[in-house]
């Protein structure tokens, strides 16, 4: 545990980065989790006599067309938000990688079926399918966590099967067999902890894509209902008082939106650094 | 009056800017070579013969720069000169080839345009004329059917034919200088006889001045009128060729001539006790305890009878009509073809051959790794052929038979400690739970390869090739194996490391009573180790017997030839 | 051996010409595929196919007439056959909010759409290409950082976000660019219909005015798809110029003194743009998403805006159309670069 920690430390004195990025994961997952106890107003709570008001101190980030506090709501959508994509991606790196490990170590058929399934999914618009699956599934958030997990598959599926597939052929593979261990022991024990740093790159910058897509299915009505607060949701609102000069609706959601993304795609590489052996000193 | 020299490299020291700092890769390094001379700079890896190169023909990697001293050519200063000087120059007067030529050729273009190019560039010839003039050039790196080859592109052609071409690149312009950084890597022995005598039919032809890169003393030999010999980015010997192989005077030197094998050498010759690295205790050199186990050479340990391993042949993108049957020896390709043979318990076979001839095949079968498609495998009585690979691991046969593996690199788990690589077999096939007992074993199997304590907890990107080739053997004898393979165990390490690790196989042999089969392409390496020997020939076995007589006395064609192509060093029969 | 390399080289032109052969043939199943996801997502929907097949102005009794029609009483595989049947007839269905087939919804609307897209497809590769090739020829000067930086943020930036943030700037604070309310403003008349494309048309029958008050509505759509589009190309061509640049081929090219233009051109470039081809491929796929968000900031009336009205509106069939519509035509456009593939590199064929 000694050792891993100092690992840790050395990968966060390397690059200043790599910091920043963990350091606004952690402030993201703070308020994903403390977010309705934090909040200086209920994000539910509407004001008829509070409407359209630009941001003050009272109002950080104004108050929407409900007279709703804008960054109570922005807040309150961290959960929501993060919780999607979440559960999105979890579900297809654990999905994912299987299949595509299996297809990538015994070939074959194995392969065949897999690579058909995941071509047939990347054949169409990802964004368009999810649009789809969730058109027909019907409208719900849970819908929207299963489309968005079901179109991320192809990626981890090829990802772990062109790394597995490089690695079945390796020197140490050949050893553990003359070692004694059996198929499933191999792929589990030998190849799959050197698969797992590109792995995490790759379940990094999914997260920020599964957070983008979830916005966007639901900027254009899909998943999420108002009054819930989620950050699409919000910018779809604001989109409509943007023209007339109101801007704080529909700004400050959509920076909340691209800040969880971009802090996702740096902490790819910072991940990556942790996990992959090679970097150990 | 004594003419300048054509290349003169004087106190040149070159820096590499890292991420742990400053590196200096050579240091106060001067060398001359007149017009004509072919000068070999002889190395182990991180010797900085590569680096000096590079610097002449202004190629160096963007984080290093020559800090002090200068190398001139012709009285032109060619180090840290501006690139436009030195575009100038290249292909023009000063020429490279490199290894692994298929890579260092565009894969998009075809060969006879790469030609072209550099005609072009220089003004040699016009869009009218250069067609024919490249395959002229073609024709004289002697290309069979230059025409047609004009239009290949490099992954049509061999290893072989691919150096060539980059020759003829490098040789269109008529340069006066040539530079060959180690431009045999990676081919065959007979073509790599062949590259090297077209490079210096070409370059005495044209009285051009050479400069080859090599770490195989042999070639040095063979082709060289001066050698220079580099470590650690000095250089530690100048002289002639007869002098430097009948009179070496640094130590270094003297350790590289004794550690590659000649067809005279012995095992102790390789690497003499005093020239040892000081890290090793001598201790571990001497032979243990006397065998108590099996009587040598009184049984047969392994025979291989009538093996045969088809793989079919891929589709090649000839259009094939369907109807046409194509007859059996193009659909599928006969790695291995009816061979057999005997080893006897103690003894130790070398299976030896060019790439592609079957040998590894063969050694993969035996291991079980691999299912043959007809023959049978007997191991110490029992059928081994008989158990499919796929679930030979839970045989308890698996424990007698292990192997050692040619590159260290890949047979090592990157995430996995040498520590963990060893216990493995430990765990998996004699079911060892108990961590302190692992931990002693573990402890003791790397005292017995002559593997530091402290080195166990690292990974394998932090040891040398030789600890980790100390690893894969630690590993390999874990489990008290009676027959090993080893397959080309030292063909990726530096020459006077390969000294040390088979002066520490035939060691082991001893010791534990194992049986060996050595699989090589290196002849004299074989002869070291094996008392029998095998050489093969795409898939069949071309003459077997004796290491000894073999190699002394070879009655087949081929053996014959592929004695003849090694570059060895006699200095009495060095040529000029 | 030579005989039978003389013969490979003669048969490469057919080959080629079966390597392309074999590539539609390979197409084959992604459209098998495709068909069969979207008839599944039909039978998924909540509640009776049927009715929104039907369409608006079904009663009782034609509904009864399309659930027999397709085939909805009978078994999976007939249905599937029927299915398959109805669109290759051109029979998608009716749209439940417009009363029209889908079939001429989409086809009325997929100009605008490509329009769109198309002209932001292009001004990404103008943009993208140049600039990966200057940061990858030129590492650490400014190009490069800029280059890294618009990689880095390009692909965090909701699309939906940055069409409503130039709308802001562009039209709100400096009023530069028109209301974005669709694809002409109402002063102007559509011009009459050679291709669809209101840029191209109005050119094509020399009303200036038109042309550019159309460029006009196109530029902040445009360049917000552009922006989504140059971070996937910038970052390719970057990287694959930088493995060119220090490959061994190039490292020949520049011992034997081939001049600098030569070797980023003829060397580096050429394999350099095999990769970002493929990439092409990709990004159009995400284009095609991108371009729903787009045309709902934007207020095109695209197939993308269509697919949302008819989302709102629980206008199943419509939808499924879309999606329908939508993967073939990546599937076409997949085909196509593939092609291309096959036709530049010479070593495709030897897997």
């Amino acid at each position: 545990m000694g050792r891993h920690l100092k690992h840790f430390r050395y990968v966060m004195g390397e690059n200043s980065v790599t910091v920043f990025a963990f350091s606004l994961f952690a402030l993201i997952v703070f308020l994903a989790i403390l977010g309705p106890w934090i909040t200086p107003y209920d994000p539910l709570a509407t004001n008829a006599a509070n409407t359209l008001q630009p941001p003050s101190l009272r109002n950080f980030f104004g108050t929407d067309h409900l007279g709703r506090d804008v960054f109570s709501r922005v807040i309150a959508a961290t959960r929501l938000d993060l919780g999607i994509a979440v559960s999105a991606v979890s579900i297809s790196f654990v999905i994912g990688s299987a299949l595509g490990c299996s297809a990538g170590f015994w070939g074959g058929w194995t392969d065949r079926i897999v690579g058909r399934f995941s071509d047939t999914i990347m054949a169409f618009p990802l964004f368009v399918l999810a649009m789809g699956i969730v058109a027909a599934m019907g409208n719900t958030v849970e819908n929207i966590i299963y489309a968005t997990a079901i179109i991320n598959l192809p990626f981890y599926a090829r990802v772990a099967r062109a790394e597995t597939s490089v690695r079945r052929g390796a020197g140490y593979v050949d050893a553990a067999r003359l070692s004694g261990s059996g198929d499933v022991r191999i792929l589990a024990s030998q190849i799959f902890p050197n698969i797992l740093p590109p792995m995490m790159v790759q379940v990094s910058l999914n997260m920020g894509w599964a957070i983008l897509n979830a916005a966007g299915l639901s900027f254009i009505g899909l998943g999420v209902r108002p009054p819930e607060a989620e950050w699409g949701i919000m910018v779809a609102e604001g989109a409509n008082y943007i023209v007339s000069g109101e801007w704080w609706l529909a700004i400050f959601p959509g920076a909340a939106l691209m800040l969880a993304v971009f802090c996702f795609n740096l902490l790819g590489d910072g991940l990556r650094d942790l996990v992959d052996p090679l970097r150990r000193t | 009056m004594v003419p300048a020299p054509f290349l003169d490299i004087k106190g040149l020291s070159v820096e590499f800017r890292t991420r742990n700092g400053v590196v200096r890769a050579i240091e106060d390094v001067s060398l001359e070579l007149a017009k004509g001379e072919v000068l070999g700079i002889v190395g182990e890896s991180g010797s900085g013969k590569s680096v000096t190169a590079y610097t002449v023909i202004g190629l160096l990697d963007g984080a290093g720069a020559p800090v002090s001293g200068s190398a001139s050519y012709d009285g032109i200063k060619v180090s840290g000169a501006d690139e436009t000087v030195m575009r100038d120059l290249r292909g023009r007067e000063i020429s490279m080839i490199f290894q692994n030529p298929r890579a260092a050729l565009n894969p998009i273009r075809p060969v006879g345009r790469q030609i072209e190019d550099v005609l072009l560039r220089h003004g040699l010839a016009t869009r009218q004329t250069a067609r024919a003039k490249a395959i002229e050039m073609l024709e004289k790196v002697k290309i069979v059917e230059p025409e047609l080859r004009y239009g290949s592109y490099p992954f049509e052609l061999s290893g072989g034919m691919c150096q060539r071409v980059m020759i003829a690149i490098a040789l269109a312009c008529d340069p006066r200088l040539l530079i060959a950084d180690e431009p045999t890597t990676g081919l065959d022995v007979t073509t790599q006889a062949a590259t090297m005598d077209l490079v210096r039919e070409l370059t005495q032809e044209r009285n051009m001045a050479v400069v080859l890169i090599t770490h195989d003393l042999g070639m040095a030999a063979a082709y060289c009128d001066r050698i220079v010999v580099m470590e650690k980015g000095v250089v530690v010997e100048t002289a002639p060729v007869e002098e430097l192989f009948s009179n070496p005077r640094h130590v270094y030197t003297k350790k590289l001539i004794a550690a590659s094998p000649g067809p005279n050498s012995t095992l102790t010759d390789l690497a003499p006790t005093e020239l040892l690295s000081p890290k090793i205790p001598i201790s571990h050199c001497s032979p243990a305890k006397p065998v108590t186990r099996e009587v040598m050479g009184s049984k047969k340990i392994l025979e291989v009878i009538n093996l045969t391993k088809e793989f079919p042949r891929k589709q090649s993108s000839m259009p094939c009509w369907p109807w046409r049957k194509a007859p059996r020896s193009e659909k599928v390709f006969r790695a291995v073809d009816d061979i057999s043979f005997s080893l006897m318990r103690g003894t130790s076979l070398g299976l030896v051959g060019e790439s592609g001839c079957g040998k590894s095949t063969t050694s993969s079968i035996i291991a079980r790794l691999m299912n043959p498609t007809s023959g049978d495998v007997i191991f110490d009585g029992e059928n081994i052929s008989a158990y499919r690979a796929e679930t030979f691991a839970r045989r308890p046969e698996r424990k007698k038979i292990q192997m050692v593996f040619q590159d260290p690199t890949d047979s090592l788990n990157p995430s996995y400690t040498a520590h963990d690589s060893i216990a493995e077999p430990l765990k998996r096939l004699l079911k060892m739970r108990d961590r302190e007992l692992i931990r002693e074993k573990v402890a003791a199997l790397a005292d017995r390869v002559g593997l530091p304590a402290n080195l166990l907890s690292r990974f394998p990107h932090q040891l040398s090739g030789g600890q980790k080739a100390r690893v894969g053997i630690a590993r390999a004898i874990a489990v008290d194996p009676k027959l090993l393979i080893l397959d080309e165990p030292t063909s990726a390490l530096d020459v006077s490391v390969q000294a040390v690790v088979l002066q520490l196989l035939d060691r082991l042999k001893k010791e534990l009573g194992m049986s060996y089969i050595f699989v090589s392409h290196d002849l004299n390496v074989v002869r070291l180790l094996c008392e029998n020997v095998v050489v093969m020939n795409r898939g069949k076995i071309v003459e077997q017997g004796g290491a000894d007589e073999i190699l002394r006395q070879p009655t087949e064609p081929y053996t014959k030839a592929l004695i003849a192509a090694i570059p060895h060093f006699e200095p009495q029969k060095a040529i000029h | 051996m030579f005989a039978e390399l003389r013969n490979l080289r003669q048969n490469v032109f057919t080959s080629k010409f079966i390597q392309v052969g074999r590539r539609l043939a390979q197409a084959l199943p992604s459209v098998f595929g495709v068909i069969l996801i979207s008839f599944i997502l039909t039978r998924a929907l909540p509640g009776d196919p049927a009715v929104y097949f039907a369409g608006d102005m079904a009663d009782k009794e034609s509904i009864e007439q399309v659930r027999v029609a397709l085939g909805l009483d009978r078994g999976w595989v007939e249905q599937f056959f029927i299915y398959v049947g109805n669109l290759a007839n051109g029979d998608w269905g009716m749209s439940l909010s417009t009363g029209r087939p889908v079939t001429e919804e989409l086809l009325d609307r997929l100009p605008a759409s490509l329009e769109l897209t198309l002209l932001g497809l292009g001004l990404a590769v103008l943009i993208a290409v140049p600039l990966g090739v200057l940061a990858a020829t030129r590492p650490n000067s400014w190009l490069d950082h800029l280059c890294r930086l618009l990689v880095t943020a390009g692909v965090s930036l909701p699309t939906f976000f940055t069409g409503l943030f130039l709308v802001y700037i562009f039209y709100y604070l400096l009023g530069w660019s028109p209301s974005p309310l669709g694809r002409l403003d109402i002063l102007y008349l559509s011009p009459p219909p050679v291709t669809g494309f209101y840029s191209l048309d109005s050119l094509l029958a020399g009303d200036q005015e038109t042309f550019w008050a159309s460029l006009a509505q196109l530029v902040l759509p445009a360049i917000t798809l552009a922006l989504f589009a140059l971070a996937p190309i910038a970052r390719m061509t970057r990287a694959a110029m930088l493995g060119a640049l220090v490959s061994d081929f190039v490292r020949t090219a520049r011992a034997n003194g081939l001049s600098r233009s030569v070797v980023l051109s003829t060397y580096a470039f050429r394999n350099a743009a095999l990769p970002v081809l493929t990439t092409l491929g990709m990004v159009f796929s995400f284009l095609l998403g991108a371009n729903v968000l787009v045309e709902k900031v934007f207020s095109w009336p695209g197939i993308g805006s269509f697919a949302i009205e008819a989302l709102v509106a629980s206008d199943y069939a419509a939808v499924q159309g879309f999606v329908l519509a939508m993967a073939l035509l990546f599937v076409c456009v997949n085909l196509a670069i593939d092609v291309i593939l096959t036709l530049i590199d010479p070593r495709v064929g030897l897997d």
